[in-house]
């Protein structure tokens, strides 16, 4: 039986690529995202995973990075929050066109002017037409699963696309939950080797992010398109998937006391359980 | 490339449109820019090459009798090697 452990939801996000075996991580540190930045920096420092950690300049960077080790095939982790995610914008299309499956961690948080460190949407709104797909998180346990399954459908060779798991700044990433830890087995079981299909090796040469004329732009997109709505069925399966083997079972849209109901509140993340407990 | 590129549909194309046959931007026609192109007088031709170091396309060559001409395949008909031309052996005219 998985663990059950009290621990802050940064570390159990970290663990969750550990566990998922992330082959390398960068990015820069941003509240309140940190705490998910510095723990993978300190597993990957002292041994626990065996990862290259990419220590960058700023987001764009981070971001960048990224590209380049999922463009080997490497399993890629990065973190960010607010300003952090709109200095990524630019990059955020070229992961999801050049089909890298990155898997991110968005602590969300509100976005300057004023300067707020607090939680809200408004930095992962701007990127809703990026191309990547998006899961949020509802509590703790919900932001440890789905990293697991972030890296099992991105990677999916139906899918191969960067997908954000949005944990709410603080509300989520800074309070202690109780977690149930997966076994690394039966992680390794649900997650396969990443095989991104046409990797850079000098054996097979390929061109990557190449110029793409009014011709060829146009189908580009339209093959993007036509992955990112197919991945909806993927995302359901996997889903099922996880839940015969972990017991906890995900759906897009959870409903709760809607039958009959005269007014409903329709919410994304953290915020539906604390609608939950306020009208439960 | 089994289809020319203005062929190629969505489902064509490899995933995030990479390319698995390196070079082929040589397959790419950049001569369909130009609204001018080069025309020569070689009796006035020094055989100097100037032109071809200036070409920025780098498609002009010497022919078989030495004289240096542009491919057209690739010549965007900027006319840098008519304006660079010593002796005036290069005269842009406009495309039919």
């Amino acid at each position: 039986m998985a663990q059950r452990i009290g621990i802050e939801v940064s570390r159990a996000v970290s663990i969750a690529v550990k566990l998922a075996d992330a082959d390398v991580i960068s990015a820069y540190p941003i509240t309140p995202q940190t705490h998910i930045v510095e723990d993978l920096s300190e597993l990957v420092a002292n041994g626990e995973l065996e990862a290259s950690f990419i220590p960058v300049e700023s987001e764009h960077s981070a971001l960048s990075a990224c590209l380049g080790s999922a463009a080997v095939g490497a399993r890629t982790f990065t973190a960010t929050a607010s300003q952090g995610l709109e200095l990524m914008h630019e990059v955020l299309y070229v992961a999801s066109a050049m089909r890298f499956p990155i898997v991110m961690a968005v602590a969300n948080r509100a976005v300057a002017a004023p300067i707020s460190i607090w939680g809200d949407h408004s930095d992962v709104m701007s990127t809703r037409d990026t191309g990547w797909i998006q899961i949020f998180a509802a509590n703790g346990q919900e932001a440890f699963d789905t990293v697991l399954c972030a890296f099992r459908i991105g990677e999916d060779s139906r899918v191969l696309l960067p997908v954000m798991v949005n944990l709410d700044g603080f509300h989520l990433t800074h309070v202690i939950e109780p977690i149930a830890i997966a076994e690394v087995d039966v992680v390794k079981r649900f997650i396969p080797p990443c095989k991104y299909p046409l990797p850079l090796d000098p054996d097979r040469p390929v061109s990557m992010g190449a110029v793409g004329p009014p011709y060829i732009y146009p189908e580009a997109k339209k093959a993007q398109q036509v992955n990112l709505a197919a991945s909806k069925e993927v995302i359901l399966q996997c889903w099922q998937e996880f839940g015969d083997l972990f017991g906890r079972y995900y759906s897009p849209l959870e409903c709760y006391r809607c039958e009959g109901a005269k007014a409903l509140l329709l919410a994304m993340g953290s915020f539906s359980e604390t609608a939950i407990t306020m009208w439960g | 490339m089994t289809k020319a590129g203005n062929e190629l549909s969505w489902k064509d194309l490899e995933v995030g449109s990479i390319i698995t046959e390196p070079g082929n931007a040589s397959q790419y026609q950049t001569g369909d820019w130009r609204t001018q192109k080069p025309t020569y007088e070689h009796s006035r031709c020094i055989k100097c090459g100037l032109c071809s170091i200036f070409c920025p396309e780098g498609c002009i060559e010497p022919n078989q009798e030495g004289f240096y001409e542009a491919n057209l395949f690739y010549c965007k008909g900027c006319g840098i090697c008519a304006r660079e031309c010593w002796t005036k052996a290069i005269i842009m005219v406009e495309e039919a």
